[in-house]
């Protein structure tokens, strides 16, 4: 059934200016400015570092599989699980949301590409330059960095050469990200259809247009830092050196100060995500739609100002403690009500549980269960007994690894058949999604009662009372890599041809009400929207 | 609100790989040299190399998209936009540092006085010392400095600075009221003020290291003057570069009233980096 509406039709790319399709042969993906091109070299390269920063996580969780020493040296097991964040965070979840942005925000909006498209180029090809930089300092004498993704001083200036490789990876993937929002910020900003009203957006391009400020705001902040840690080792300065009366906790209140709307970049756009795909599987309109847009913004407003409650042990003053206490709680308003939302848009919905949907309604769950741990550790006095425990490493890998990590994946099941015109294989998708969604749970779950039992993380070696819950986790850790493998063969199957079965233009059904890319033809064509849509479906009253 | 009509999509880019692939050698480059392998300094200035082409060709190509028509209402205000966020983000990046001069000399320096909740520090490790500001700490990190004032150099500086902001502003109505000459002598003043802002800081910086003992290495005051002043003077050598180009395209007859993102875009980059530089002197110099 063809859902493309009669004001908007197929052969809108033939003018005369955009008449030509891709370039020939491999440099098409070097030199090219087409948002789709970049989007899908965005969503590849972070499907690979994806498997990277998995390869990394295995080590870890083999040498935790037992205590005592079995595989590797402590030295590199730090590097693990420093590169296993950074890769992951700056190699994998964040330039896959820009992949997705790529992709949809055009498409969503209703424009023919991105605003500043060679920009759009740079931006991808400086995130590889930083990756493979990072990655460099894996063969360097001295080891990867091996004091955990933060990068504190003054542990962190032990590093051997791989120490100024490590800072300078971090200004390209900063300049690189910087580039990257400030491209669809101005997009969304100045490239909508005419009866697109900011408040008519699909809520996945108001999560980005939000996540692109905050990353604007804060990738300069993390590069000025990592200066500092630059020229503190190499040009005798003394910004974390108390003995010149700079202070080591400096660095960590900037650190946080990016870092903690650093997580929310990578969680808004699982968000906008979900209030998407949601609607669509529960056939109803996004329930409470206004009060998601300002939930979102109330959530990037906050994060600039609970940072510290990172280092609640790190020696503040009492008055500081509770600032930041009190103000972290208040996250949990607006996060409520987005979960709040979620769960009432499926109320009464017809609802059906094809792969998306399945990984959508887990996320809610899985989501709402960490964002309580989180609660929990907002708490100053009760965080002291969690700090730097696996309890810490449990709620930010069931906030990242059930949301961002299965958001990602609920979206691209719900958009491949789009951007491939083919059909995945639904039974090898919801086997994918169960084994993930149950081993996660084996994977990460034990990992609280680890933490409340007083396990440290970052060590490779631990306590005999840990082993049982260490290896169950573990065990969880094995299927879940593993199970990922599924995900990696459906992606390739359907780009081949998938089921065979041809796709409609909407796909899901009546997907056409609740965003425009569902009008467009499957698979979309290289140009699209190069004159703007005059009907634009609206997914909310 | 759309002004997508007819928007110009570019299609084969070559420049940003290019941009790429300077900026990965330079640091591969600077890297190496910061851990002391000869080829450091032939890799950094081979980046260079490829960077400075890039830029040249880079602008070449969008002042000639600009000048033969291309570019609609809709894609200036994109790249006004992008120019907005992009001064934006420096505003973030100059915040940290204006930060951390604050942090240091309202809370970290007097804790190690002994004030506040950090008075065990004090106590057990550095009994005599008292905190002041200027300071190198403590460990009288770098020895002996005389700490920069306010009215030598930086105040010509500032002088300097503002004039610059005026004479640019000057331009500006020169070539909104087509006033070609106009143009071109107040973005010739502007210039030439921007680098003669850049020589006296460069008088300064000598002095400073010859005669006062100030220097990267003098504790937390040294770190902070030039890490904050040492990054304003290479924004203003940056933003004195893009109004040269400006200026080379003004005598070459390009922009009109209607037209003219790039004239735009250097004015916001000079007028901003003039604030900074507000911002410097009182907290750095006065302060």
């Amino acid at each position: 059934m063809s859902a493309v509406t009669a004001e908007h039709d197929h052969d809108d790319h033939h003018h005369d200016d955009h008449a030509h399709g891709p370039e020939k042969g491999w440099l098409r993906w070097v030199v090219t400015t087409n948002h789709k091109d970049i989007g899908t070299l965005y969503l590849v390269f972070a499907l690979a570092m994806f498997f990277v920063g998995g390869t990394m996580a295995m080590i870890i969780r083999a040498e935790l599989f037992e205590p005592g020493m079995q595989f590797v040296d402590p030295q590199f097991f730090n590097s693990m699980t420093t590169m296993h964040a950074l890769v992951m965070v700056f190699g994998a979840v964040m330039p896959a949301f820009v992949g997705l942005a790529n992709w949809m925000v055009p498409m969503m909006i209703g424009a023919p590409d991105m605003a500043l498209p060679r920009m759009n180029n740079m931006s991808f090809w400086l995130l590889v330059a930083g990756i493979l930089l990072l990655a460099s300092t894996l063969f360097m004498e001295g080891g990867a960095p091996a004091g955990g993704w933060t990068l504190y001083p003054p542990l962190v200036l032990q590093t051997g050469k791989a120490l100024p490789f490590a800072i300078f990876s971090v200004h390209l993937l900063g300049i690189s990200s910087i580039m990257g929002a400030i491209n669809i910020v101005a997009t969304i900003l100045n490239m909508r259809a005419p009866a697109m009203s900011l408040m008519k957006m699909p809520m996945f391009v108001w999560t980005w247009l939000i996540t692109g400020f905050l990353l604007i705001a804060i990738m300069p902040v993390f590069a000025g830092a990592v200066t500092m840690l630059l020229t503190d080792k190499f040009f005798h300065t003394s910004f974390f050196d108390a003995a010149g009366g700079g202070d080591p906790v400096l660095y960590q209140h900037i650190f946080w100060f990016f870092g903690h709307p650093e997580v929310y970049v990578m969680i808004l756009p699982t968000f906008g995500v979900a209030s998407t795909i949601i609607p669509v599987f529960a056939r109803k309109p996004l329930f409470g739609y206004s009060s998601m847009v300002y939930a979102t913004a109330a959530i990037a407003f906050l994060a600039f100002i609970v940072w510290a409650h990172h280092m609640f042990t790190v020696g503040m003053p009492i008055s500081g403690e509770l600032y930041f206490m009190y103000a972290t709680m208040l996250i949990a308003i607006p996060t409520g009500v987005k979960v709040f939302n979620w769960t009432a848009t499926m109320w009464k919905g017809a609802m059906t549980f094809e792969t998306p949907m399945l990984f959508s309604i887990s996320f809610v769950v899985l989501f709402t269960l960490g964002g309580f741990t989180g609660l929990m550790m907002s708490i100053a006095p009760a965080d002291f007994q969690y700090h730097d425990s696996y309890f810490i490493v449990a709620h930010f890998h069931y906030t990242l690894v059930p949301a961002s990590i299965f958001m990602l994946m609920a979206g691209g099941y719900y958009w491949l058949p789009k951007w491939t015109g083919h059909m995945y294989n639904e039974k090898i998708g919801q086997l994918h999604f169960w084994l993930s969604a149950i081993s996660v749970n084996i994977l990460f779950f034990p990992q609280h009662f680890l933490g409340l039992a007083g396990m440290p993380r970052r060590i490779p070696d631990y306590a005999i009372q840990f082993s049982d819950w260490n290896m169950i986790s573990s065990i969880g850790g094995f299927i879940f890599g593993a199970s990922q493998l599924l995900f990696l063969y459906i992606v390739v199957d359907t780009i081949k041809g998938g089921t065979g079965e041809k796709v409609t233009d909407e796909v899901w059904e009546d997907a056409h009400k609740h965003g425009l890319e569902w009008t467009l033809p499957s698979p979309v064509p290289y140009h699209t929207f190069s004159t703007p849509p005059t009907v634009i479906p609206c997914d909310h009253d | 609100m759309s002004t997508n009509n007819a928007y110009y999509i570019p299609h084969k880019a070559t420049w940003p790989v290019m941009a790429t692939a300077g900026l990965l050698t330079t640091l591969v480059g600077f890297a190496n040299y910061l851990n002391g392998s000869s080829i450091g300094s032939p890799l950094m200035m081979l980046g260079f190399a490829i960077f400075i082409v890039m830029v040249a060709g880079w602008f070449t190509l969008q002042s000639t998209e600009s000048e033969s028509g291309m570019y609609n209402h809709g894609v200036g205000i994109s790249y006004r936009m992008g120019m907005m966020w992009f001064i934006f983000s420096e505003v973030m990046f100059f915040a940290v540092f204006f930060g951390t001069l604050w942090y240091t000399r309202n809370l970290s320096v007097p804790w190690l006085g002994g004030e506040g909740a950090k008075a065990a520090t004090k106590a057990i490790l550095w009994t005599n010392y008292t905190a002041v500001w200027p300071t190198n700490g403590p460990g009288n990190v770098g020895g002996h400095f005389e700490p920069m004032g306010a009215f030598g150099l930086p105040f010509i500086n500032t002088l300097l600075l503002l004039s610059s902001g005026v004479t640019c502003t000057w331009a500006h109505h020169g070539l909104l009221a087509k006033k070609r000459d106009q143009l071109i002598k107040g973005l010739i003043a502007t210039v030439s003020l921007g680098f003669l802002f850049v020589l006296c800081q460069a008088f300064e910086y000598h002095e400073a290291y010859t005669e006062m003992g100030l220097t990267l290495g003098s504790g937390i005051y040294g770190s902070t003057f030039f890490m904050l002043t040492g990054f304003h003077g290479f924004h203003v050598c940056v933003g004195a570069i893009i109004l040269s180009v400006v200026l080379f395209r003004s005598a070459k007859g390009h922009f009109t009233p209607e037209n003219h993102f790039a004239f735009e875009a250097a004015a916001w980059y000079w007028h901003f980096v003039d604030v900074v530089w507000l911002g410097l002197f009182v907290f750095v110099y006065l302060m």
